[in-house]
């Protein structure tokens, strides 16, 4: 059943890719509200799809069945709602629509399971461990998409080009604050998050083995993620700086998921 | 439908003539009242703006004489005027007006004014009671025409002036203007404009540096700004979002340095230069920076000619709008038209239905509900059917030109004019006030 929602969802989602496709080519307002509800169904279904496979779970089997993916697309969509919600605008979507499909895909349509191996004594603090580290990461997406489109409103304009796309996305100031308020919102989940993990490891292991790559990778994606907000709040960076150092911690983040293949202890290797 | 234009506009007449038939605000209820006891005006409306005179109304024949009223009311020579006046009847009258209220007959095409004036036109002469039945629905329409116009095309949104280009770059850049500092940098009339514009769309604050201090002050007091000593001019200008400069200096005023400087000291926030001055007071080097954008006049002047363009692409799509429009508010007023026929139609058949009842009713004795509804149903029946075809007739007929002469059929068959006149009701021609 949970895979069914999923795969409900993810043709909403392929929806919401077409129609905002089509509203950034032309101005077109019903396009574009098109492509909102669909992404909105398309969260909906997501979440129930997740809180059927989450609950029944005697532990947290988040590894199991594809389920990280779908909550991390989960959460970037929410705050890409949340986004929409405060500065009335779908231009992030050029970014955040595909990789919330890609995301989705994996999950609804990989037959393999991966099996969870984490026997965790503690249940609650993993769970706060995962959403908010999760939480952190879709900050960071969002951020990252965020000073995209900066960066292609900011050419647009230094060119002295207009009209067509470029006029229908946001103001450069705009668009500077959802970036700088994913980050502010997004760091302090990060550091929670791995805080909760490293309570987690110390209830499990009895220490935490910073030699995992898993780990180190997550450190590293911390201070970059540091990094770039320090520099934002005292030298202001933005624009094509910011951008630089938000695609760094971006792809820090993917190594840093990338590496559950190889860790030993987060256990999404294959069995 | 009968509906009658007369007037001039900016490309018909030049602004002498204009002034002399302008209707001055206050003296629209007056020329209104004139209007409407002038023989033959049904309904009128007076639309005076900057760029155009135009009467409009429904007339009881479709051919009064306007000109006659125009001699009347203003104190000039009309024969002198006559080139410049156009006369437009029915259809072209319709058209005429759903163009100017979608802004098309506009001097810049798309202008948003137009329609809240031709509002205003028709809210005083609705106050009056001059607009009250078709012309009334012909100017409600025209609303809606317009709003058509403006979502489905993007006729209004670009800028077209220098100023609003300005202002609308500004907007890419800082989202609002809300509590953005403009610095005005030499005086000229142009940067006074666009300042203005920068104002009435957020910005707080002015600043002006003039090489002639006095200048400044007096140019600072226009706009409640500060104004500033011109040696002090790059330890200030950081203080600025914007930058307007228009001074008499043969270099550049600004040089990468000066615009590292302020970056530096602003924290990276953006800085938009608009550069009016020729030749120009801003090094394009600084558009290399991260955070500065330059617009020189050149840039801003593309900009005002790309969309000026646009607009003249979507002002055609527009047009085939508008063409939609006419034909389809003729059908509706054209329907309009046959339904008082129809309902006399069926008035005059249901008295027949009756009176035929009612004369059989004593011969028939003493009958059972049961048989009293079928005599109903029975004689309704027949009638429904006799009439059937002559309603979709007139129906179909009055989405063609040959409506009035199937009206004037039917109403010769059935005999309609004749029974209403006994009946004594209302013609439905539209009455005077």
């Amino acid at each position: 059943m949970p895979l069914l929602w999923l795969r409900i969802a993810l043709g909403c989602y392929a929806v919401g890719l077409l129609y905002i496709l089509v509203a950034l080519g032309r101005a077109s307002e019903w396009a574009n509200r098109i492509a909102l509800q669909a992404a909105y169904l398309g969260m909906i279904f997501e979440f129930v799809s997740l809180v059927e496979s989450i609950l029944p779970a005697p532990q947290i089997t988040l590894a199991a069945e594809h389920n990280a993916e779908p909550l991390l697309a989960f959460f970037i969509m929410v705050m890409f709602m949340v986004v929409y919600l405060i500065y009335k605008t779908t231009s992030l979507g050029i970014i955040v629509f595909p990789l919330v499909f890609l995301l989705t895909f994996v999950a609804a349509t990989g037959q393999e399971r991966f099996l969870s191996m984490v026997p965790s004594t503690r249940k609650d603090w993993l769970i706060v461990h995962i959403a908010l580290i999760f939480f952190g990461y879709a900050a960071l997406i969002l951020s990252f998409g965020a000073s995209f489109v900066y960066l292609i409103q900011e050419r647009a304009l230094k060119s002295k080009r207009s009209g067509g796309l470029l006029s229908r996305l946001p103001a450069l100031q705009v668009l500077d604050d959802i970036s700088f308020r994913a980050l502010a919102v997004g760091f302090p989940c990060m550091t929670l998050g791995l805080l909760a993990g490293i309570v987690v490891a110390e209830a499990s292991y009895g220490r935490v083995q910073y030699a995992d790559p898993k780990i180190l990778l997550s450190i590293l994606m911390w201070a970059v993620y540091l990094l770039l907000i320090y520099t934002r709040w005292t030298a202001g960076w933005r624009g094509r700086r910011a951008a630089y150092l938000a695609t760094g911690a971006f792809a820090t983040a993917i190594i840093a998921w990338a590496a559950n293949y190889f860790s030993a202890i987060h256990g999404f290797v294959r069995s | 439908m009968n509906f009658q234009l007369i007037g001039v506009n900016h490309v018909s007449a030049p602004v002498e003539v204009r002034e002399r038939l302008v209707v001055p605000e206050s003296e629209v209820p007056n020329a209104l009242r004139k209007l409407a006891q002038h023989p033959g005006v049904e309904e009128a409306m007076i639309l005076s703006t900057c760029n155009r005179v135009e009467i409009l109304t429904r007339t009881s024949n479709g051919a009064v004489n306007l000109r006659a009223f125009l001699q009347d009311y203003f104190p000039v020579k009309l024969a002198e005027y006559d080139k410049h006046l156009y006369e437009l009847r029915e259809q072209e009258a319709v058209r005429h007006l759903f163009r100017v209220a979608s802004s098309l007959d506009s001097m810049i095409v798309g202008e948003p004014q137009i329609l809240g004036q031709v509002k205003e036109a028709y809210a005083s002469a609705r106050a009056l009671g001059a607009v009250h039945s078709q012309l009334d629905q012909l100017l409600t329409r025209s609303f809606a025409v317009a709003k058509r116009v403006r979502t489905e095309t993007a006729i209004g949104s670009s800028a077209v002036s220098v100023a609003s280009v300005a202002v609308e770059l500004a907007k890419k850049i800082f989202g609002s203007l809300h509590g953005k500092h403009v610095y005005l940098v030499g005086a000229g009339k142009m940067s006074e404009l666009a300042a203005r514009h920068l104002l009435a769309n957020g910005a707080v604050s002015i600043f002006v540096a003039n090489r002639t201090y006095d200048r400044a002050v007096q140019l600072a007091e226009k706009f409640n700004g500060e104004a500033i000593q011109f040696s002090q001019l790059y330890d200030t200008c950081d203080r600025a979002d914007i930058v307007i400069t228009s001074t008499g200096a043969p270099h550049a005023i600004f040089r990468r340095e000066h615009g590292e400087l302020f970056l530096n000291r602003r924290k990276n926030r953006p800085m938009f230069f608009i550069d009016i001055a020729v030749p120009r007071n801003v090094d394009p080097e600084l558009n290399k920076l991260d955070g500065i954008f330059v617009y020189d006049i050149d840039d801003l002047q593309q900009a005002v000619v790309s969309h000026v363009a646009d607009r003249t692409k979507e002002a055609e799509r527009a047009e085939a709008i508008i063409d939609v429009e006419v034909q389809r508010f003729q059908e509706r007023l054209q329907t309009l038209n046959v339904v008082p026929t129809i309902v006399s139609l069926q008035d005059h058949l249901e008295t027949i239905r009756q009176a035929e009842i009612d004369r059989v009713r004593g011969r028939l004795g003493p009958l059972t509900p049961d048989q009293e509804m079928v005599i109903e149903s029975l004689t309704k029946g027949i009638v429904n059917k006799i009439m059937h075809t002559p309603i979709h007739t007139l129906k179909t007929a009055a989405r063609e030109s040959e409506a009035t002469t199937v009206i004037d059929v039917v109403k010769r068959l059935f005999n309609l004019e004749a029974s209403k006149a006994k009946s004594g009701g209302d013609s439905g021609t539209g009455s005077k006030r």
